[in-house]
């Protein structure tokens, strides 16, 4: 009858228990060693924080490719990690949004980092300064220390030599004399001291005199500008997270790398948006033999290429007039440099190689420089993205409030342990002792829960939200639901005639597979939910999943073996009032059944008429003659294996 | 009062029977009353769009020790927002302000003079705007969805069961369940939110549940019904309803316990909100998925198998030998008794060997 018969319940048991028990403790050290915590983490929406969905759009109507989006979204996880948000969630979410989960309170100027597309210009240079004036001015005050009596003006001029036109050096470096006497010197005195073109004194707001018509002439920039850039500190990270600038006019722009170097740029003569494509590869040579140096090769659409052949012209005309000036510092080599610019800050700046001799008019432009692969590749990266013709739209911000989302969980929490007691109750009602099964198994698939989404949120960095807690009340009737299967299999099986051994046994087998094909449907529900639905929809099919999951190992693992070993006690393998198991509740057919091989009792209710017949037959004999009837012996027959087993365990 | 238990025993046997099967006309016309008052109420009442579907702004301020909306309509009027603007408390402590879509500006500025008329720090105010175009992405993720569980799940099922009749059968019993939940929702003009759609979505997964659950009886007590002329397939199907019977509706109160207690919860002491609105869905949503798999599913499973050839061959042979053993009775009051009280679909009994009682018999002489 039973072919697969459990042996050791008991082993089982202890091997789920000890399970759990390890899953605690790695938990637990996890928790000691401060890389995890014993509460699985919690979603924006119960710990608070701020939500951003972009939608792009293209301005030129094209079609939103994939690629388009993942490089958007690197481009932002960019952007927020180097603003320091730590645990910032970036992912799409359903067709082309993007989401941009902060946790906490984020600044006003992280989420415009979020908010603002990504920009890309090319900008002519026309000053690279390469430190700001507050490290001048400690390097003056330092020499000035160490060499208290020594000539003052030498770092000045030392300093100053390589980042000030020479043709205004003169003009500077009699109040620069002047101001280094004993008093150290102030970043704002050395901020004005090099950004006083005209010597004067003061700083003016005037544009400075024009060199060409073109953007790199000094004409957009002022002294004012050259003094703010001097008082920018491009080494700090709050100067390097990027800013929205205007590209018609002339701008200060920090290094992207952090070397501190300050940019101040023309008007974009390009924008990204020109750029057709970009990518990353190593040098060819006009022979065609590939060598190993990594290069970025940049193709500007049509609009782009005309553009680029005009300051190409221009470039290589700054770049020459530097070469055949006397003096190697000339503003004309700065000016020969080009900014590549995403966000405001400078990826790179550099200028055309002296083989390049005429202007480039088929906008096919190969950057080199000493890259490393990864270097190639990002700088690709950055200069396609920029090149996306994508804005972003704002669909939503939310703030979330943590007391909104607390005052939920709590009541929520609440709420399910309201409903866990009255499961608990009406169990108890309907099942009796079986209810301590089913409640336990309850309570073990809870402890299960519970840890495989600790570990979920340490190993995944899965978050629990309202929803998924919403879920994980609603899976307690669900998995209720397979013990009640399980249970009334077994009454099944008694009402067939089985012993009880026998049934809980041959019951199993039948809930078994009605478990696992019900399971599957909420799985492949959970699943299809997980990832085709969007947002809080995502979280709950995902508690749902795991419910389910550990639903089915607790049954196999938990409540088949345990139905099995308590009836090895006197109070459920007898079937005690109580128990659940007592044959009125089962209504089995035989107290055979159970111990003592009691007469049938309804037979009746199904038995055929030539059966009732007999049946009224052999009570006549019976009366007649007290040997033992066919019935006894049918029914000890067909019980005999099963209540011998019962009879050694009780 | 009968405990369950004991009628639990008597529907097993086929003692007591429901005629789920033999009234399914009655029970299609009461499911087609409902499903049409659902599309009629849907389409004429129609259901009321959340922020996340119209698109708008809300403000919400929370830890307040009275909450009142008084002082946010006031707030509105000064703004000049009232239009279309609705102020709602929301549990103990929270008030919600929803307004038309607004500029960032315009909303810090609500805000923060919400902040001030509740006299609230800022951290207590949390501000949303949604736009409207984001529903359409929720709801065509919806559809979408839909669509691919019905196949992957008629699919599962088809092969489970190793009939697309089951699959269809409890598809269509679902299709039930999702329809009345939404018409619920026209009728009592709750707002649907993104919860909602979570609720819907899950209505899914349980209601099938249910359904394979019973479909599992059907397939076991039909098991090789062409081989004996006891019982048609669908009065066999009708005795596995019966028998899973006691489980449905222990498994629907412990089902439905949880969800009312959230919604209990979540209506009366919070407020709209994620969990008044999945549990809401849920709590229609199980109901309907437990009635519908005992009245509508395997009913029209029935019907669909009853077209088949070999069901009504046997449903004849059935007839034919019902027929037999009446005319065999004869006028036997005693015998025909015994055979109008058998139940016409009760379980096959294993494991007992019924000795020459069950042998056929010599037919009595007659004093």
């Amino acid at each position: 009858m039973s072919t697969n018969k459990l042996k050791h319940p008991g082993r089982r048991l202890l091997t789920l228990l000890l399970v759990v028990v390890l899953g605690y403790v790695g938990l637990a050290i996890g928790a000691a060693t401060g890389r995890t915590q014993m509460t699985p983490g919690l979603a924006l929406d119960l710990e608070g924080g701020t939500q951003i969905i972009l939608t792009p759009t293209t301005s030129d109507g094209s079609e939103i490719t994939d690629e388009d989006l993942n490089q958007a979204i690197e481009i932002i996880r960019q952007r927020v990690d180097a603003s320091g948000v730590s645990e910032a969630q970036i992912s799409r979410q359903g067709g082309n949004n993007i989401v941009v989960s902060l946790p906490g309170t984020p600044s006003e100027e992280t989420l415009d980092l979020v908010r603002n597309s990504a920009v890309l210009y090319f900008r002519p240079v026309i000053r690279i300064l390469q430190a700001s004036a507050a490290t001048y001015a400690e390097a003056q005050n330092n020499y000035v220390a160490s060499q208290a009596t020594a000539s003052p003006t030498a770092p000045a001029t030392d300093a100053q030599s390589s980042t000030e036109a020479p043709e205004e050096a003169p003009a500077q470096e009699s109040p620069e004399a002047q101001a280094v006497p004993t008093a150290p010197v102030t970043t704002e005195e050395m901020a004005t001291s090099l950004a006083d073109v005209n010597g004067d004194g003061t700083i003016g707001p005037d544009p400075l005199e024009s060199t060409s018509d073109d953007h790199s002439s000094d004409a957009w920039i002022s002294e004012q500008l050259i003094y703010d850039a001097y008082m920018t500190d491009c080494t700090s990270p709050e100067s390097l997270t990027g800013e929205v600038q205007d590209p018609g006019a002339a701008v200060i722009s920090c290094a992207r790398d952090g070397s501190g170097a300050i940019y101040i740029l023309g008007p974009a003569d390009i924008a990204g948006t020109n750029v057709r494509s970009a990518s990353s590869g190593l040098e060819t040579t006009s022979q065609g033999n590939t060598i190993n140096n990594w290069v970025v090769s940049l193709e500007f659409d049509d609009q782009g290429a005309q553009q680029f052949a005009d300051v190409s012209e221009r470039l290589i005309a700054y770049r020459d007039s530097a070469a055949t000036a006397t003096d190697a510092t000339s503003v004309n080599s700065q000016k020969a440099q080009f900014a590549i610019v995403l966000d405001g800050l400078t990826i790179m700046a550099s200028g055309f190689n002296p083989d390049v001799v005429t202007a480039i008019t088929d906008g096919r432009v190969q950057i080199s420089g000493r890259f490393t692969q990864a270097q190639a590749n990002t700088l690709a990266n950055q200069l396609s993205f920029g090149s996306l013709p994508l804005s972003f739209t704002v669909q939503s911000e939310q703030r979330i409030s943590a007391t909104l989302g607390t005052e939920q969980l709590r009541n929520g929490l609440i709420a399910g342990l309201i409903g866990f007691a009255l499961i608990v109750v009406y169990l108890g009602w309907q099942y009796r002792g079986l209810g301590i099964v089913a409640v336990a198994s309850l309570l073990v698939a809870a402890a299960g829960t519970y840890l495989v989404i600790a570990l979920l949120s340490w190993s995944m960095g899965y978050r629990l939200s309202l929803a998924g807690v919403a879920g994980l009340i609603i899976a307690i009737g669900i998995t209720m639901d397979s013990f009640i299967v399980y249970f009334e299999r077994v009454r099944d099986e008694v009402r067939n005639g089985r012993t009880l051994v026998a049934a809980v046994d041959e019951g199993w087998r039948h809930a078994r597979r009605t478990i696992i094909v019900s399971d599957s449907v909420n799985l492949l529900a959970a699943v299809v939910l997980y990832f085709l639905a969007v947002g809080g929809v995502q979280g709950f099919a995902f508690t749902l999943g795991v419910t389910t999951v550990v639903d089915l190992a607790v049954i196999i693992l938990f409540t088949h073996p345990m139905l099995v070993w308590i009836l090895r006690f006197r109070f459920f393998g007898e079937g005690h009032r109580l128990s659940g198991l007592d044959p009125e509740h089962l209504g089995a057919r035989s107290r055979a059944a159970y111990r003592g091989g009691l007469l049938a009792g309804s037979a009746a209710a199904t038995g055929s008429l030539a059966r009732r017949r007999a049946a009224a037959r052999r009570a006549q004999e019976r009366a007649d003659d007290t040997s033992p009837t066919d019935e006894d012996t049918e029914s000890k027959e067909s019980t005999d294996s099963h209540s011998g087993k019962e009879d050694e365990q009780a | 009062m009968k405990s369950l238990a004991q009628l639990g025993n008597e529907l097993y046997s086929g003692k007591t029977s429901f005629p789920f099967i033999g009234r399914r006309r009655l029970w299609y016309a009461i499911a087609g009353a409902v499903m049409t008052a659902s599309i009629v109420l849907i389409a004429t009442v129609g259901l009321t769009p959340g922020i996340d579907f119209r698109g708008g702004s809300e403000v919400t301020v929370t830890s307040l020790a009275n909450p009142a909306v008084g002082p946010a309509n006031r707030v509105l009027a000064e703004e000049g927002l009232a239009s279309g603007a609705s102020v709602t408390t929301m549990g103990s402590s929270s008030v919600r302000v929803q307004t038309n879509e607004l500029s960032n500006d315009e909303l810090n500025t609500l805000s923060a003079a919400l902040t001030d008329a509740y006299g609230v720090t800022e951290a207590d105010v949390s501000a949303t705007t949604i736009g409207p175009t984001w529903s359409a992405d929720v709801t065509s993720k919806g559809v979408r969805g839909l669509v691919i569980f019905f196949v992957l799940v008629g699919a599962l099922i088809w092969g489970y069961f190793r009939t697309w009749k089951m699959a269809v059968a409890a598809l269509l019993a679902l299709s039930h369940d999702i329809l009345i939940t939404v018409g619920v929702y026209a009728a009592s003009g709750f707002e649907v939110t993104p919860a909602t759609i979570i609720g819907v979505l899950t209505i899914l997964g349980y209601s099938l549940y249910d359904t394979v659950v019973v479909f599992d009886k059907v397939r076991e007590n039909t098991d090789g019904f062409e081989t004996q002329t006891r019982s048609t397939y669908g009065e066999l199907a009708n005795l596995a309803v019966n028998q899973s019977l006691v489980r449905s509706i222990n498994t629907s109160v412990v089902g439905v316990l949880p969800v009312a207690s959230l919604l209990v919860v979540g209506a009366f002491i919070l407020g709209a909100g994620t969990l008044r609105d999945i549990a809401l869905t849920l709590f229609i949503g199980m109901i309907a998925g437990t009635v519908s798999s005992l009245f509508l599913a395997t009913p029209i499973l029935v019907d669909l198998r009853g077209r088949e050839k070999a069901v009504k061959e046997q449903a004849d042979r059935v007839a034919q030998a019902r027929d037999q053993r009446l005319a065999q009775a004869g006028d036997d009051p005693e015998a025909l008794a015994a055979i109008a009280a058998t139940p016409v679909a009760a379980p096959v009994i294993p494991g007992h060997h019924l000795g020459f009682s069950a042998q056929p018999k010599r037919k009595r002489k007659r004093p």
